[in-house]
This record gives structure tokens, C-alpha cells and sequence, in this order.
């Protein structure tokens, strides 16, 4: 069993062998993957030392105290939040090997070709079409909503390879190379002016039947997968208080007395307190965790930020009077990561309106938390036992 | 950093008083009770004191206590707020404990140990509803003997001895058949407030009153989130419990996704509440330099919650929600009466307007 000292020794090896200021930082990166401290709870081999999750955190501080080159995991979150998982869970040892290296050192950044124009929270209901030829698939149709597509090498991608049984049922998930011909990203601007998502096209795209992810027709269980780290990731990170979005206004307050209401003191007081609980209950939540006993809290924690952004962030506008009238900049710009604290007011509360929307919007997120935590029934199905062709569009 | 998780203790503790009150407890019995005129259930207090050793759980070993510190205390709220059970355990076993914790003086020490066994109940006779460093009423001290009248002295009608703040700035100990004791007619009938006269009451000093009190209604204020979840936790899941039974229109009530969300949210805001409430029980425990905020943190967040989670739990239990007979009318008169006792939401964000620096215009 590998326990903290164990890691610490062989995190001070890696640094004596790799010093941080005189290796290449994708050299170090690669080092590090190598030695098992990438990912400690994978298995040997893949970057990991099968040790627990929770002993991430003793190798993460050895480095950061070395001051060890990181691997931008913000600018890679959704090859290490999703793809990796899945991989790891469902992939041929072929995938694995080829995959998750450069994944994790970010040499190869990820997207996940999921949402579709007519298939978002209902996203098993996808049309995009992958047909069997050969030892291949043609893949035909439109996705939509995609992060960081226009930097991605790989994406992971759900496709309905039987229309002929009900929606859950013919899916199939792939692994697909976005430098193929037939795969055109076009940007996707948003409120914000930005274009931080992307559409994809997908025109007789072929992909490999070795990039199939799991079983044929079982690409729907392979994406549970994928959707579960999806929301994991969000509430497991200590911050301090007035650490999210409640930190600037609370700030501008201070500084500028000339700008305060009494109408604004009691919205920004009560949205300070609801603000501080959320962040109390994100560290109960990692408590939870890191003794091992995760709670069903995480459901709830997006649902909350997504709120409490946009309620604070308005205020900001208002708060800021003459100078809320105004926007930083309209040009059309391609960001590779979104900033929620260091931008301005108004592209914070035109950004924000998208936190109940993107990975699930929070009425999706309700009736998951009343159906799986509180155990209510669920809504009446019409589209269960219907193949999927047959479904009204 | 704050510890907000239960231990394997509390979660014990929590087991054998929840085994308790569901055999000493249940709702209708309650009911019946408080309609009488000794709506306190002595039998449950000697319960909980004698055979649980509860009533002495802030109070040091050496005073005849447990030792134990607001974590568990907090628990022991969370399960009482559960059961709406009508015992002086927050006005007598906290406030009143808490004050005399404050007091040097070996009549102070005496009434602790006596309180701890929970043989004789105390109330701080100071109105339910005064926040932390809010002002309160005092009664003229004279010749060693107390002369007025306080109101809205919660339990006031159970104590046996009573903690009351004069005008020469101590808290003096008075007994209360030394005192006229009129109970009021109380929004929550399971904590009644009475008034107390005062008429040449014989009074033995304490200690000074401020730091005395200071302590007990921030202790009050803190740990009261912990009963708010209680009585929040109990209407959420009571009220999942009948719409997964209750049917309309051929389908249980609780799969309309109207109803659905609306529990969701309720979900989430005990959720929150039971993170915050943690996190006062715990500072207070510790001593915490962030204690104030933590207390007025909590109450700025538990006490809506609770009003708002009784309130659901009424409307979703429509028709037998508006009867007297199905309890959760003792949850919202609860629920609502807490949201005022140790100051409401609004004055907790007062006061933490100032402690956090978020000055008013």
C-alpha cells in the first residue's frame, strides 16, 4: 500500500532527478506522468500508483512547494474531468496506453461532442448518425455547445448507431481525431460577445472501429460515466471566504461608499450570508470526501453557484451605477478559459447566465436531486419503449 | 480550519436520543400536552437529564457536568427541534448554563452544578427575542431584593430559579416561588413565554451581568441553528414521506415536478443550513476568534429556513396540513417563534455588517 510518506520520497525522487527551473516543462510533465504522481489513484502504468484519491493532495503540495511546472489542468479540464475517467474505465488497453499520457501532460487537449442543436437536456434523444462500413464508422450530423473545440486533437463523442430501438439503447461512444477531414468547428458567439463555445460539423467523418469506446449500442452507460465526473469535479476545492464571486463586490463596497443604497445593503448582506454557507457547505462536502464517506451534497452545490453568480453579479451592475451602463468590450474574441472573478461586472453577470444552463441546467439538476436523493417519483416516460425513429421531432 | 462533519460519538448520542424521543415523544402526545397547563414534559426532562446526563453537558466535570462542549449540545438541539419536544433544554441546559459559566462567584458555581443535574431548571429572565449585544431590560435592585416585571421570559413557567439583570449592573439568582410567574398566551406553545414580577424578590448576586449574558444569548443565538435544523429537517422529510403516499389525478402527488423542485430547493437549503449550523457549534466549541460571525452567519440562514420549510410542509400537506390534529402546526409555530428568539435574521446581518465590514450607507 503506497501512504504518504512512500509518495513525499518519491516525489522528492522525481524533483532530484527532473529539477523544476532546469527540465523542459513538458519533459518534467512527462517525468512525472512516468512516475506514477500524474494521477496517484490510477493504476501503474497510466500514471498512477493505485494509491488513494485523497493522497493526490500530498504530492500536489511537495510540488507546488518545488515550484514544479503543472500541467494547466483549467485549460485541460475536459480531457482530465471526463475523457480520462471514461477511458480508464471502458477503454481497450491499446486506448489507454495511447491516450492518457499526452492527455494528462495537455499535449493533446480534449472536447466532448455531446449536446446537439435538438438533443440537450434530453441528450439521449441525439441524431448525429454513425453507420457501420467495414472495419469503420461514418459519422454524419451537428454538435453544438463545444468547449474548446477549436484547440482540441481529440473529442469524445456519443452517436446513434441504431435508430431501430428505443434512444438509450443505440448509442454508441467513440474517440474522434478533430484534425480528420469532414470535421469543420465554426465558433459560437455568445451574450457575452465572446466566442468561448463552438458548433461542430460532422460530414462523413470516419473514425476507426479501435476508437469505439465500449460496446456497440452501449454508448449511453459509457457517457453516464463520463456526465458523472462531469459534476463531481465542482465543490471539491477549499476557498476561502469571499473566495468566489461575492469577493469584488464585497470589495467595491468597501472602497466606495459613494456607491452604497440601503436597498443594496440588505440584498448584498443577505447574498454575503448565502454566499458564505455555500462555501461552508462545499467544505463539508470535501470533509465528507476526504474521510471517504461522500455525501449527496455535490448534487446541490452547482445549483447553488449558478444562483448565487448571477444574483451577485447583477447586484455588482447596479451597484456600480453610471459606471454598470458600460461593457468592457464587445469583440468578438476566443478565450481559451472563462474568468469569473477577474473581468468585469457586466461580463460577469452576462457570463453568468450560462452556470444554470451549461452540464445541466438547474431544472434538469432538480428533478435529479428530488428523484435520486429524495427518492419522488419520476416524470411519466412516453419515450421509453419507442425506437428512436419513431419519436416525434 | 472548522471541523463540520458529526463524530462516531455524536452520531451515537444522536441514536440513543432519537431512540428516547420517539417512545417519549410523538407528536400527539405533544399536542395534548401543550393544551394542558403544564405544558413542559417533566417525565421527558428526568429523562434526558437523569438518565442521559444532558443537562450538564457545557458544564465542567468538576461542577458536576459532562464536560462536553456545543458540538454535542448542538446535536442534542437537533433532535429535540425533531421531536418539537416541550423541555427547557435550550433556555435552561444552554442560555441560563452559559451565563452562569460567565459568573466567578460561588453562588454562580452552585447553581451550575445544581442546573447540570438538571434537577433544578434555570432561565435567563431576559426576553426570548433579545440578540446578542442587543439592549435588554433590567429590574431595580434594592436592598438585596428585586422590584418589577420582565416579559417574554421563555420556560420561565418551568424554572425553578430564575437569572435576572439589574439596574446596578449584576445578574442576580432568584427563586421563583419567591416571584409571580404569569404564563402568556404563546405563539409556540412547546416554548411558552410567561411574565415575571418582581415584588421585593429576595435575589442573591452572580456577577455582573454583561459579559454574563454577552455569552449566554450568543451560545443561544449559535446553537438555536442547530434546533432550526431539526425542525426543518423534520418537515422535509415528513412532507417527501406523504407525496410519495398521498395520490392525485391516479399519480403520486410527489411526481409532479412542480412539487418536485419546490422539495429540491427545500433539500438544499437544509442542506446549507446544517453546514452553517455545524459551523457555529463548532466555533463556539473552539472558542473560535471567528465565533460572532459563525453565530450570526447561521442565524442569518437557519431561521428563514426554517419558517420557509414549515410553511411547504403545510401548504404541500394541503387540507390535513391546516388541522390541528397533524403536527406540523407545532413545526411552523416552532419554526416562527425561532425565527424571532435571540434576534430575527435581519438584526444577525446587522451585526455582521459590522463584523465583516459591509458598512451601511
Amino acid at each position: 500500500m503506497t501512504d504518504a510518506a512512500e509518495l513525499r520520497r518519491r516525489t522528492q525522487e522525481l524533483l532530484a532527478a527532473h529539477q523544476p527551473g532546469a527540465t523542459d516543462r513538458l519533459d518534467f510533465l512527462k517525468a512525472r506522468f512516468d512516475a506514477g504522481l500524474a494521477w496517484v489513484h490510477y493504476p501503474e502504468g497510466l500514471g498512477g500508483l493505485g494509491a488513494p484519491r485523497t493522497l493526490q493532495a500530498v504530492v500536489d503540495a511537495e510540488l507546488e512547494a518545488a515550484d514544479a511546472p503543472d500541467n494547466d489542468p483549467r485549460r485541460i479540464g475536459i480531457g482530465l474531468g471526463m475523457a480520462a475517467p471514461t477511458i480508464l474505465k471502458y477503454g481497450t488497453e491499446e486506448q489507454k496506453q495511447r491516450f492518457l499520457r499526452p492527455l494528462w501532460t495537455g499535449e493533446e487537449v480534449w472536447c466532448q461532442l455531446f449536446s446537439e442543436p435538438g438533443a440537450g437536456s434530453d441528450l439521449a434523444a441525439l441524431g448525429t448518425r454513425a453507420v457501420r462500413e467495414g472495419d469503420e464508422w461514418v459519422v454524419n450530423g451537428q454538435k453544438v455547445w463545444t468547449s474548446s473545440a477549436h484547440l482540441a486533437r481529440w473529442a469524445i463523442l456519443i452517436a446513434r448507431t441504431d435508430p431501430d430501438v428505443p434512444k438509450h439503447a443505440g448509442i454508441t461512444y467513440f474517440l474522434c481525431d478533430m484534425t480528420d477531414p469532414g470535421v469543420e468547428v465554426r465558433p459560437l458567439r455568445q451574450v457575452t460577445g465572446e466566442a468561448e463555445f463552438n458548433e461542430v460539423f460532422l460530414t462523413d467523418v470516419r473514425i476507426p472501429d479501435t476508437r469505439r469506446l465500449g460496446e456497440v449500442g452501449d454508448g449511453w452507460r459509457v457517457a453516464q460515466t463520463t456526465l458523472n465526473n462531469e459534476r463531481v469535479a465542482i465543490g471539491g476545492m477549499r476557498i476561502p471566504r469571499e473566495g468566489g464571486m461575492i469577493g469584488p463586490v464585497s470589495k467595491t463596497w468597501r472602497e466606495r461608499p459613494e456607491l452604497r443604497t440601503h436597498d443594496l445593503h440588505q440584498r448584498l448582506l443577505t447574498l454575503w450570508v448565502e454566499a458564505e454557507v455555500a462555501r461552508l457547505t462545499g467544505e463539508r462536502l470535501r470533509q465528507q470526501m476526504a474521510v471517504g464517506q461522500p455525501g449527496p451534497e455535490g448534487a446541490g452545490m452547482k445549483l447553488a453557484f449558478a444562483r448565487l453568480n448571477q444574483e451577485i453579479s447583477g447586484l455588482e451592475v447596479e451597484l456600480l451605477g453610471e459606471e454598470g451602463l458600460l461593457y468592457e468590450d464587445w469583440t468578438m474574441r476566443r478565450p481559451e478559459l472563462v474568468d469569473f472573478t477577474g473581468r468585469d461586472a457586466g461580463y460577469r453577470y452576462l457570463r453568468s447566465k450560462g452556470n444554470s444552463i451549461e452540464g445541466g441546467t438547474s431544472e434538469v439538476l432538480l428533478n435529479i436531486v428530488a428523484e435520486r436523493v429524495l427518492g419522488l417519483p419520476s416524470e411519466p416516460r412516453t419515450d421509453k419503449d419507442v425506437a428512436w425513429k419513431d419519436l416525434a421531432r | 480550519m472548522t471541523d463540520l462533519l458529526y463524530s462516531e460519538e455524536e452520531e451515537a448520542l444522536r441514536a440513543a436520543l432519537r431512540d428516547l424521543l420517539a417512545d417519549h415523544c410523538d407528536a400527539a402526545g405533544v399536542i395534548t400536552r401543550v393544551e394542558t397547563d403544564t405544558p413542559h414534559d417533566r417525565a421527558l426532562w428526568k429523562a434526558l437529564a437523569d438518565g442521559m446526563g444532558l443537562a450538564g453537558l457545557l458544564v465542567p466535570e468538576s461542577q458536576g457536568g459532562q464536560g462536553a462542549t456545543h458540538r454535542e449540545v448542538a446535536v442534542v438541539l437537533e433532535e429535540l427541534g425533531r421531536a418539537v419536544a416541550p423541555v427547557p433544554y435550550l433556555t435552561s441546559a444552554v442560555v441560563a448554563t452559559e451565563a452562569l459559566l460567565a459568573c466567578e462567584s460561588e453562588e454562580a458555581a452552585g447553581l451550575l452544578t445544581a442546573l447540570a443535574s438538571g434537577r433544578t431548571i434555570g432561565a435567563l429572565a431576559i426576553a426570548l427575542n433579545v440578540a446578542p449585544r442587543a439592549a435588554h431590560k433590567a429590574v431595580r435592585h434594592e436592598d438585596g431584593a428585586l422590584h418589577g416585571e420582565l416579559t417574554g421570559i421563555a420556560d420561565a413557567a418551568a424554572a425553578d430559579v430564575l437569572l435576572v439583570p439589574a439596574d446596578d449592573g449584576a445578574l442576580y439568582a432568584v427563586d421563583a416561588d419567591a416571584v409571580t410567574v404569569t404564563t402568556q398566551v404563546s405563539l409556540d406553545l412547546t416554548r411558552p413565554v410567561a411574565t415575571v414580577t418582581f415584588d421585593g424578590a429576595p435575589a442573591r448576586r452572580l456577577g455582573d451581568a454583561e459579559p454574563a449574558v454577552r455569552r449566554a444569548l450568543r451560545a443561544g443565538a449559535g446553537l438555536l441553528a442547530s434546533e432550526q435544523l431539526g425542525v426543518a429537517d423534520w418537515c422535509l422529510t415528513e412532507t417527501v414521506r406523504y407525496l410519495k403516499e398521498r395520490k392525485q389525478f391516479n399519480r403520486p402527488v410527489g411526481g409532479f415536478q412542480a412539487l418536485k423542485h419546490r422539495l429540491a430547493q427545500l433539500w438544499l437549503e437544509v442542506v446549507n443550513t446544517r453546514a452553517a449550523a455545524r459551523n457555529a457549534a463548532d466555533a463556539l466549541a473552539t472558542e473560535s476568534t471567528d465565533a460572532d460571525v459563525a453565530v450570526a452567519v447561521a442565524q442569518a440562514y437557519a431561521a428563514p429556513v426554517a419558517v420557509h420549510t414549515a410553511e411547504e410542509a403545510l401548504q404541500l400537506h394541503a387540507g390535513i396540513g391546516m388541522t390541528w390534529e397533524h403536527p406540523v402546526h407545532l413545526y411552523l409555530k416552532r419554526a416562527k417563534a425561532d425565527s424571532i428568539a435571540y434576534g430575527t435574521a435581519g438584526r444577525h446581518r446587522e451585526a455582521l455588517a459590522e463584523l465583516v465590514d459591509l458598512q451601511a450607507p
